[in-house]
C-alpha cells in the first residue's frame, strides 16, 4: 500500500498532528452515533400505551395495525396528545399518572370540542394540510346532532361515530369510514337502526331507499365518485336536513338546467304556494329511481295526475308532452330497427347511426325541457329529433333497399352461372361422348 | 388465308406458335380415384387473378396512410358502384386462396406428388405458400381497423420472438417499435409490389416445372397401373381437364359473390393507436393455430421462455417440412409411413387447434 509520501501528500510535522486529532475527533463521534442511535430510535419508537393496550381486550383493546395506519399516528399525533400520559414508560403509575397529564378515556359530550382545540386550529393545521378546513366544529354547532347533543342527547353522532377513534383516515382514503363509497354504511349504522332510534321521529328506511336508487348505482355501480351520498344533500359536519324552500337549491347543485327550467315554469310558484318542496315531490328523495316517459303525463302511475283531473289545462299540457315524448322515442326505435336490420345483413351504415345518437340527444333535452312545463319548447325540441330520425330512417330503408338489390344481381348472376355450367357440362359430355376421352 | 389463320402464322414465324399449340394439345392428365386434386392448383392460380384483378381496381380508391385509409376504404364499401361487391370478393377472395393453397399442399403431400424429379415443384411451392401467408398479413393491416391494427402489434410481436434476428426483424416489418402509420406504408408496398413480384416469378417456375414433370401419379395408382397397363387411362387438359377447371372457377367465382351479397367483409371501427387492445384479440383463422398453441404454452418451459420454444417449434417443423422432398424415400417404406403419418398429425393438428382457438373465450 502506497504511503502518503508515496502519493505526493506531505505533512510537516504541525499539520500531520492536527490532521490526527481532527481523524480523531471524527472517528470518536462515528463511534457515538453507533452507539447512541439506537437508544434515540427507541426513544422515538417506544410506545407503551400500545405495547399494553394490544394485549388488552376490547373496550380496552387498541389495534397495533389500525393504530401505525392511521392518518394521526403517520403525522405525529399519538396517544399521549389526546390522552396524555407518559408514553416512554413502562410502569403503569408513571405513564397514566396526573403527573404526566393523563387524561384517560374521553366524555362523548367533550368529544367535538377536543377535537376542535387541534381542527378549529387554522395556523395548527396549515403545518399539516394548509388545505384543509377548520370550520367543522362551527358547523357541527348548527347541526341537529351539535344541537341535541348540546341538550345533552349523548346518542347523537360525534365525531368518532364517522371517522373513527384510533383507525382515522383521510376522508379521500378509500379505507376512511367517509370516503364516498362508504358515507351512507357509515351514517346507517344509526339512521337505520329502528331500535336506535326510536323516539327522534324519523324515517329509518332512508339507506335502504338509497341503495335502491340511481344516485347509489351511480356512486357504485358505474364509481363514480361525485354521484351523490348522505353528506351531499345533508351536510357532512352540519348534517340537517333541507327544508322544503331549500330542496330544489341541493339538487340544483348537479341538475342546473332542470332547476332554472322549473324556475321560469307555473310549477315554482304553485309548488311554494303549497308549501311543497321541488324536484322530491315528484322525483322522491332518498329512493330516487331512473325516470320514465310514464312518470309525465294523464296514464294511472304519472306524477302529474297527484295534482291534475281530467278538464284543467295541467292535465292537457301533461298529456300533450307526454304524446310528443311517446312519438319521438317511437320513431328513434323505428329507425334503429331498420338499421339494425340493415347492419345484420352486412350493409354499411355506420354514419347513419352516427347521426342517431343526435336524435337522442334531442329526446333527452326534451325529457329536461318538460320541468318547464311549457309545451311548446317541449315539442320544438322533439320536432328537431324527428326530423334527424326521419333521416335516419330514410337511410335505413335506402341501406335496405341496396341489400335487396344486391341479392336481386346476386341470383340473376347464380342463374347465369348455372346456365353457363350447364352449358360447359353439356360441351364435356358432347367432346368425350364424340372421343371416347 | 382467313385472319385468324393469319395471326397464327404470323406468331408462329416469331415464337414458334404451332409448336407451343402442339404442347397444349398433346398434354394429359391422369384420370384416377385422386383426380378431383388436381384442380386445386389451378383454383388457387385462379383466386390469385381474381386477387390482382380485384386489387387493382381497390388501387384506383385506396389511400395508404393513417388518417384516409380507413376512411378509403369506407368510401369504396359505401360509395364507389359496385366497391362494396369488388372489396368484399378481394377479403374473402384471399380467404378462399388461402384456404385452397393450403389444400393444395396438403393434397400433393398425401399423393406423395413432391417425390423426385419434383423437388423443386415442392420448394418453390412452399415458398409461394409462405408468400401467400405474408399477402394475408400484410393486407389484413390495410383497412387499418382496430383488429387489423392489433393483430398486426400481436403477429409482430412474435417475430420479435426469434433468436438474434427476432428484433431487427420486427423492426423491419413494422417500420420502427411500434405498430404506426409507417408500418402501414411499408405493408402496403410489401402487399402491392414486393409479394406480387416474388410470387409472379415463383408461379412462372412452378407452372414451367409443373409443365416440364407432367402431372405426379399416386404411388397406389401408379402400382396399379405397373400391374395393369390397360387400367391407365387420361384425359386431355384442353380442352376436357380445362373445361372441367373452368366450372370450379365459376362455382367459386359464385361462392365468393354469394358471400359478398349475403355477408359483406366488415369495416369496423377505425384505430386507435393509443386504446388498448380490445379484449380477444385473435389473428385470422390461417394463424390461428399457432396463435393457440403460443397461448396455451407455459411462461417457462426450463430455463427457456414458452414463447421463444413455440416460435422456434414452428419454424423448426416449417423447415422440414420444406425439405420434405429431401427426407422421403423413394420407394415406400418404413420412413415413407411415419412421413405419412407425421402429415396426419399435422392436418389434425392444424384443423384442432384453428378450432380451438375459435372456441376458446
Amino acid at each position: 500500500m502506497a504511503t502518503l509520501d508515496q502519493v505526493g501528500i506531505h505533512l510537516n510535522s504541525a499539520e500531520s498532528r492536527s490532521g490526527r486529532l481532527l481523524g480523531l475527533r471524527m472517528v470518536l463521534a462515528f463511534f457515538s452515533m453507533l452507539l447512541l442511535a439506537p437508544l434515540s430510535l427507541a426513544q422515538q419508537t417506544k410506545n407503551s400505551c400500545l405495547d399494553c393496550h394490544s394485549q388488552l381486550d376490547p373496550p380496552l383493546h387498541a389495534s397495533p395495525d389500525e393504530y401505525n395506519a392511521s392518518i394521526h399516528t403517520q403525522k405525529g399525533v399519538t396517544c399521549v396528545t389526546c390522552h396524555g400520559g407518559d408514553a416512554t414508560s413502562d410502569d403503569v403509575d408513571k405513564s397514566m399518572g396526573a403527573a404526566a397529564g393523563f387524561k384517560g378515556h374521553l366524555d362523548r359530550k367533550q368529544i367535538p370540542g377536543f377535537c376542535a382545540k387541534c381542527h378549529s386550529d387554522a395556523s395548527y393545521i396549515r403545518g399539516f394540510n394548509p388545505s384543509l378546513r377548520t370550520d367543522q366544529y362551527a358547523q357541527y354547532l348548527t347541526s341537529v346532532h351539535g344541537k341535541l347533543l348540546a341538550k345533552g342527547d349523548t346518542k347523537v353522532a360525534v365525531c368518532i361515530d364517522c371517522h373513527g377513534v384510533h383507525d382515522i383516515q383521510a376522508p379521500n382514503d378509500p379505507r376512511a369510514r367517509v370516503y364516498p363509497l362508504n358515507v351512507a354504511q357509515t351514517c346507517s349504522t344509526c339512521h337505520a337502526n329502528a331500535e336506535y332510534m326510536k323516539g327522534y321521529k324519523i324515517p329509518t328506511d332512508e339507506f335502504a331507499l338509497y341503495n335502491s336508487s340511481v344516485h347509489h348505482a351511480a356512486l357504485v355501480d358505474q364509481g363514480d365518485l361525485s354521484a351523490p351520498t348522505c353528506v351531499t344533500c345533508h351536510g357532512s359536519h352540519g348534517a340537517a336536513p333541507p327544508g322544503v324552500a331549500s330542496v330544489e337549491n341541493v339538487c340544483s347543485t348537479c341538475h342546473v338546467f332542470q332547476a332554472q327550467l322549473f324556475d321560469s315554469g307555473p310549477h315554482k310558484d304553485a309548488f311554494t304556494s303549497l308549501g311543497v318542496p321541488g324536484c322530491i315531490t315528484c322525483h322522491s328523495n332518498h329512493g330516487i329511481q331512473h325516470p320514465s316517459d310514464t312518470f309525465i303525463g294523464t296514464a294511472e302511475g304519472s306524477v302529474c295526475v297527484k295534482c291534475h283531473s281530467a278538464g284543467e289545462p295541467g292535465f292537457d299540457a301533461a298529456a300533450k308532452m307526454h304524446e310528443s315524448l311517446a312519438r319521438l322515442d317511437s320513431a328513434i326505435g323505428r329507425s334503429d330497427a331498420i338499421l339494425n336490420r340493415a347492419e345484420l345483413s352486412g350493409m354499411e351504415v355506420g354514419e347513419a347511426k352516427l347521426a342517431q345518437s343526435e336524435a337522442r340527444d334531442d329526446l333527452i333535452k326534451a325529457r329536461v325541457s318538460i320541468h318547464g312545463v311549457q309545451t311548446a319548447k317541449v315539442d320544438q325540441d322533439v320536432q328537431a329529433g324527428l326530423a334527424v330520425a326521419q333521416k335516419t330512417y330514410q337511410a335505413g330503408l335506402a341501406a335496405m333497399a341496396e341489400r335487396s338489390y344486391r341479392r336481386t344481381g346476386l341470383f340473376i348472376s347464380l342463374g347465369i352461372t348455372l346456365i353457363v355450367l350447364a352449358g360447359l357440362a353439356l360441351l364435356i359430355r358432347k367432346l368425350e361422348s364424340g372421343s371416347g376421352n | 388465308m382467313g385472319a385468324a389463320a393469319s395471326m397464327r402464322h404470323w406468331l408462329d414465324e416469331r415464337f414458334g406458335w404451332n409448336q407451343l399449340m402442339a404442347f397444349v394439345e398433346h398434354k394429359t392428365v391422369p384420370r384416377h380415384r385422386f383426380s378431383y386434386f388436381y384442380f386445386l392448383g389451378g383454383m388457387t392460380l385462379f383466386l390469385f387473378g381474381l386477387q390482382v384483378a380485384t386489387g387493382i381496381l381497390l388501387l384506383l380508391y385506396y389511400r395508404p396512410s393513417p388518417n384516409e385509409a380507413f376512411e378509403s376504404v369506407q368510401y369504396i364499401m359505401t360509395q364507389v358502384r359496385f366497391g362494396w361487391l369488388i372489396r368484399s370478393i378481394h377479403s374473402w377472395g384471399a380467404n378462399v386462396m388461402i384456404l385452397t393453397a393450403i389444400a393444395h399442399m396438403f393434397s400433393v403431400f398425401f399423393l406423395k406428388s413432391y417425390r423426385k424429379p419434383r423437388e423443386l415443384t415442392w420448394l418453390s411451392g412452399m415458398i409461394l405458400l409462405f408468400l401467400v401467408l405474408g399477402f394475408g398479413f400484410s393486407g389484413y393491416l390495410l383497412p387499418w381497423n382496430t383488429l387489423s391494427v392489433f393483430a398486426t402489434k400481436v403477429g409482430t410481436d412474435i417475430a420479435g420472438q426469434v433468436p438474434v434476428i427476432g428484433h431487427w426483424t420486427l423492426i423491419f416489418l413494422r417500420g420502427g417499435e411500434d405498430v404506426t402509420g409507417a408500418t402501414l406504408t411499408r405493408f402496403f408496398g410489401f402487399h402491392v409490389a414486393v409479394l406480387p413480384g416474388l410470387v409472379t416469378l415463383l408461379i412462372g417456375l412452378h407452372l414451367l416445372l409443373v409443365q416440364r414433370f407432367g402431372m405426379s401419379v399416386p404411388p397406389s395408382v401408379e402400382a396399379d397401373w405397373r400391374a395393369n397397363p390397360a387400367r391407365v387411362q387420361e384425359m386431355r387438359f384442353f380442352p376436357n381437364f380445362f373445361l372441367r377447371e373452368l366450372m370450379a372457377w365459376y362455382i367459386a367465382l359464385a361462392i365468393l359473390g354469394a358471400l359478398a351479397a349475403f355477408k359483406p367483409w366488415e369495416l369496423g371501427a377505425k384505430a386507435d393507436l393509443f386504446a388498448s387492445a380490445p379484449p380477444g384479440i385473435r389473428p385470422e383463422w390461417y394463424f390461428m393455430f399457432m396463435f393457440q398453441t403460443l397461448k396455451l404454452l407455459p411462461a417457462k418451459i426450463g430455463p427457456v421462455a414458452g414463447d421463444l420454444l413455440g416460435v422456434l417449434g414452428f419454424g423448426i417443423a416449417g423447415a422440414v417440412w420444406t425439405l420434405l422432398p429431401f427426407l422421403d424415400h423413394e420407394k415406400p417404406g418404413r420412413r415413407s409411413r411415419w412421413i405419412a403419418g407425421a402429415g396426419v398429425f399435422a392436418l389434425a393438428y392444424f384443423v384442432g387447434m384453428t378450432l380451438v382457438g375459435y372456441a376458446a373465450k
